[in-house]
C-alpha cells in the first residue's frame, strides 16, 4: 500500500474519532440512575450482592418512579478511592446520570463525597459506605446517606460484650476509615462500661497472611473483636483456628455477615455465639423484613441464603430515592430542589423500620444487636437479641462532646 | 542506518520531514477539545496523553535501552505524592508552596528517585530487571500505605488542586487537555530527538552489544543510569498531570495493577516507535472506561484481558506492528524497531 493508502486510513480514523466524541442524547421522560459498587477486587462478592439489592428495589417498581422510566447504568470500583472517583466521573460526565447510588466502601465514600461537591447538579445517594466523616465533618449538600455509619452499626455492642464477661479484648481490623469507625462505635460503649482494649491490630485490605497477628494476640484476653470483611475475615478465621486459637469473638457488622456465615468448614461451629451489631438481623421476626427476604430469595435464587447488609443497604437507598421521586412526581428541575427536599425531610419505610435523615443528611435508623446461632436447617444466622431504636450519628451523645472525640484514626480512641 | 535529516543554518537536525499525516494529526489533537465533551476531553483525551507519557518513559527504557522497567508508575507516583506534600491537601500535612515551587521540586525529587532506581537496577538484565523494578515499586506501594506520618496511609491525599495561572484554572477541561498535549508533545519530540542524538545512539548500541561498547571506551553503566533519569523525568511529568487530574493520590494509584497497566499500555501500542505508547494509552483508556458498557458488569475485566492477549498474540510489536504490516511499512530508520532482534544497526 502506498503513502496515499496510509493517509486515507489516517483520515478515516480521524473522522471516526470526531464522530465518537458526541455526548449522549437523553429522552425527557427517562431518569438516568448510576449504580456504583465494588465489582472488582477483594470486595467483589459484597458488590455483587449490593447490586442485587439495588436491582430488587427497581424491579419491585418495574423500573418506574414518579411517572418516569428509570434507566440503570452500572459502574465498578475496587475499594480504592481513585477507582471510585473515576467510575463516578464516567457515570456523571459521560453517561449523564442524574442520580448516583453508591459507593460501597468507606474510603470510596469520602472520595465520592468530595467529588460530589464539584458536581452540584447531580444528587449523590450513598450505597453502603459507612465512614463517619462522610457526613459528620464537612458534608456535601448533595450527598444523602440513608444507611447508618459504621459507628452507629455498633451501638449497644460494647455494653453487651462487657455484660457477657469480656473484660479485656484486642481488636483486629482493616486499616482504613470504615473499620476505624466500627472500632470507635464498639469502644465507646465498651470502654464506658469498664472494658479494656489491650491492643489494636490493623491489617491492609486484602491481606492474606495473618500469621504475625495470630502470633501477637496475648493469652490473657477474654475475646477478640474482629472487624474484617469479605475474604479477609475468612482468611483470619481459618488461620487463627489453625494456629490453635480458641478465644471467643466479637464481630463487627460485616464480619458475621451472610458472606461469612454462608461459608463452610470448621469456621462454622466456631462462629456460634458470636455477638455482633449491625443494620440488619437475618431472622428478625417482622413482617416487612420477612417480605424483603422472600422477595430477595425469589428474585435471586443464586444469591446468598439471606440478603447481606450490602443488599439491604443498597435496597434502602434505592427505595428512598424511588419514594422521593414518586412524591415529587419525577420532577428533577431547578437543580433537583424538590427531589432533594423530599429526600431530606421524608421519613421512609424500610424492611428494618423507619429511616429519616439528620441535618448532615445522615440516616437515623434502628440497629440490631445479634448473636450467631445455628438454624434448624444447619445454616448459621444472626439471632436478634435486641433492637436499638433510632440511633443517630452521635450515638446518643451530645454533639459537641462527640465531635470533641476527634476524627477516628488508628490510635483514636484508646482505652488500654 | 539512514537518517533523513536536513541541517538548516541553526545546526539542529530536524528528525524527519514533516508529512501531511503529521499535520493532520496535529490539527486533530488541537481541535479535539473544541468538539469533544468535557468527559471525552479530560478522562479520555488528557488521560490518554499523560498515561502515554508514562508509558513512553517505559518504552524509552525498553525500546532504546533494552531495559524493561516496571517502576515507571512508581516514579510518577513519587512526583504525584510530592506535589500533594509540597502543596495543600485535605489533611494539611503539606508545606503549602505555590505551584511554581511545587512542580520543580516534585520533578527533581522524582527524577532523583528514578536515578536511584536506575543505580540499583542497571546491573541486572532481562527478566531480573523486571523483577527488581517491580520489587522496588511494591516496596514503595506498601510504604505509602503503611506510613501515616508523611504519606497518610491508605487514604492518601485528597483536595490536591491544580494551579490557577493568569485566571485560568488548569484543571478545567480545555486548559488541562492543552497542558497534557503540550507535555506529551514535548516528551515525544524529546524522545525522538534524543534517540537520534549521540547519547541516544550510544544507548541503542549499548542495548545491542554492551561488551563492544565497553571495549570501545563508553561508560555503559553511566549511560544506562542516565537513561533511567531521563525516563524518570518523563514519568514525573506524567505523575504531576495525574495528580492534578484526579485531585488526589493514594497507594491505590501505585498498586501493582497500575504498575503493570503501564507495561500493558506500552506493549499494546508497540515498543518500536515513540508513538506506540500513545496509541496503546488511547486503546487502554477507552477499554477501561467502556468495557463495562459493552459486556456484563461482572465480566468486563475479561474483555480488557482478552483484547490485550489477542493483540500481543497476533502482534508482539503491538498495534504499531499490526499497522506496519497492514500498510507494508519498510523499516527506514530502524532505531528502536530492532530491539528484539538484538542486531547492531
Amino acid at each position: 500500500m502506498t503513502g496515499v493508502g496510509r493517509r486515507t486510513i489516517l483520515a478515516a480514523t480521524v473522522a471516526v474519532g470526531f464522530a465518537l466524541c458526541a455526548g449522549s442524547v437523553q429522552a425527557q421522560d427517562t431518569i438516568k440512575v448510576g449504580g456504583l459498587a465494588t465489582l472488582e477486587g477483594p470486595f467483589t462478592v459484597l458488590g455483587q450482592d449490593s447490586m442485587r439489592g439495588l436491582e430488587l428495589a427497581l424491579k419491585e417498581r418495574n423500573y418506574t418512579a414518579g411517572g418516569k422510566k428509570i434507566e440503570l447504568i452500572t459502574g465498578s470500583s475496587d475499594a480504592s478511592p481513585d477507582s471510585a472517583v473515576n467510575a463516578a466521573r464516567k457515570l456523571v460526565e459521560q453517561d449523564g446520570v442524574q442520580i448516583l447510588v453508591g459507593p460501597l466502601s468507606g474510603d470510596e465514600g469520602l472520595a465520592v463525597k468530595n467529588y460530589a461537591k464539584s458536581q452540584p447538579q447531580v444528587t449523590f445517594i450513598n450505597g453502603t459506605s459507612a465512614a463517619q466523616d462522610t457526613t459528620l465533618r464537612d458534608p456535601a449538600e448533595n450527598f444523602f446517606r440513608f444507611t447508618t455509619d459504621g459507628a452507629q452499626w455498633q451501638a449497644g455492642l460494647g455494653e453487651y460484650a462487657y455484660s457477657k464477661g469480656y473484660k479485656k479484648v484486642v481488636t483486629v481490623a482493616e486499616d482504613y476509615s470504615f473499620p476505624y469507625t466500627q472500632v470507635l462505635g464498639f469502644m465507646l460503649g465498651y470502654c464506658k462500661a469498664g472494658g479494656k482494649v489491650a491492643d489494636k491490630f490493623w491489617v491492609p485490605i486484602g491481606n492474606k497472611d495473618f500469621s504475625t497477628i495470630v502470633a501477637s494476640i496475648p493469652d490473657d484476653i477474654d475475646a477478640i473483636y474482629v472487624a474484617l470483611g469479605g475474604a479477609d475475615a475468612v482468611n483470619f478465621l481459618s488461620q487463627y483456628q489453625q494456629g490453635g486459637g480458641a478465644k471467643p469473638l466479637i464481630g463487627g457488622s460485616i464480619t458475621v455477615d451472610q458472606t461469612i456465615l454462608g461459608s463452610e468448614g470448621p469456621s462454622k461451629t466456631y462462629m456460634i455465639g458470636t455477638p455482633s451489631a449491625g443494620p440488619i438481623a437475618d431472622n428478625w421476626d417482622n413482617p416487612s423484613w420477612k417480605t424483603f427476604v422472600e422477595a430477595y430469595k425469589k428474585e435471586f435464587p443464586d444469591g446468598f441464603p439471606s440478603p447481606s447488609l450490602f443488599a439491604h443497604g443498597y435496597y434502602v437507598e434505592t427505595k428512598a430515592m424511588l419514594d422521593a421521586l414518586d412524591k415529587v412526581g419525577g420532577d428533577l428541575s431547578d437543580g433537583q430542589a424538590k427531589f432533594r427536599e423530599a429526600l431530606a425531610t421524608g421519613e421512609f419505610d424500610t424492611p428494618t423500620g423507619k429511616v429519616k435523615l439528620d441535618k448532615n443528611r445522615n440516616a437515623v435508623a434502628d440497629i440490631f444487636l445479634t448473636e450467631v446461632a445455628e438454624g434448624p436447617d444447619g445454616k448459621l444466622f444472626n439471632k436478634v437479641v435486641k433492637v436499638i431504636p433510632q440511633v443517630n450519628q452521635t450515638l446518643g451523645f451530645a454533639e459537641e462532646e462527640f465531635l470533641a472525640l476527634g476524627p477516628v484514626s488508628r490510635d483514636n480512641p484508646q482505652c488500654p | 542506518m539512514s537518517v533523513t535529516a536536513t541541517t538548516p543554518a541553526t545546526g539542529i537536525a530536524w528528525p524527519w520531514p514533516v508529512r501531511p499525516q503529521h499535520i493532520l494529526l496535529a490539527l486533530f489533537l488541537i481541535a479535539y477539545p473544541l468538539v469533544a465533551t468535557p468527559f471525552w476531553t479530560v478522562q479520555i483525551g488528557a488521560q490518554s496523553l499523560f498515561f502515554g507519557v508514562i508509558a513512553l518513559s517505559l518504552m524509552f527504557l525498553a525500546g532504546y535501552g533494552g531495559m524493561v522497567s516496571l517502576s515507571q508508575m512508581t516514579v510518577a507516583g513519587v512526583a504525584a505524592y510530592m506535589i500533594a506534600l509540597f502543596g495543600t491537601n485535605h489533611v494539611n500535612i503539606g508545606f503549602g508552596w505555590p505551584w511554581w515551587a511545587q512542580v520543580p521540586a516534585a520533578l527533581i525529587i522524582a527524577t532523583a528517585a528514578a536515578t536511584l532506581i536506575g543505580v540499583i537496577a542497571v546491573r541486572t538484565a532481562g527478566i531480573y530487571t523486571i523483577m527488581i523494578t517491580l520489587a522496588i515499586g511494591v516496596v514503595f506501594f506498601y510504604f505509602t500505605r503503611q506510613n501515616y506520618a508523611i504519606f497518610n496511609g491508605f487514604s492518601g491525599f485528597a483536595s490536591v488542586q491544580a494551579p490557577v495561572v493568569l485566571g485560568i484554572n488548569w484543571r478545567n477541561p480545555q486548559p488541562f487537555y492543552y497542558l497534557s498535549l503540550g507535555v506529551a508533545a514535548f516528551c515525544y519530540l524529546a524522545t525522538v530527538y534524543v534517540s537520534r542524538s549521540t547519547f541516544g545512539l550510544s544507548l541503542q548500541a549499548i542495548r545491542d552489544n554492551p561488551r563492544r561498547m565497553g571495549a570501545l571506551g563508553f561508560n555503559v553503566y553511566l549511560h544506562r543510569v542516565l537513561a533511567h533519569s531521563l525516563a524518570g523525568f518523563f514519568a514525573a511529568l506524567g505523575g504531576v498531570l495525574l495528580v492534578w487530574m484526579n485531585g488526589r493520590v493514594s497507594p491505590g494509584t501505585i498498586d501493582i495493577g497500575p504498575l503493570i497497566n503501564v507495561l500493558v499500555i506500552a506493549v499494546l501500542g508497540g515498543l518500536g516507535r515513540p508513538i506506540g505508547p500513545f496509541i496503546g494509552a488511547v486503546v487502554f483508556v477507552l477499554l477501561d472506561n467502556f468495557a463495562i458498557d459493552l459486556i456484563d458488569p461482572e465480566r468486563f475485566n475479561l474483555l480488557i484481558g482478552s483484547v490485550f492477549l489477542l493483540i500481543v498474540l497476533f502482534s508482539p510489536d503491538g498495534l504499531l506492528g499490526l499497522w506496519q504490516r497492514l500498510v507494508g511499512w519498510s523499516s527506514t530508520a530502524g532505531g528502536a524497531g530492532s530491539w528484539r532482534q538484538n542486531r547492531s544497526s
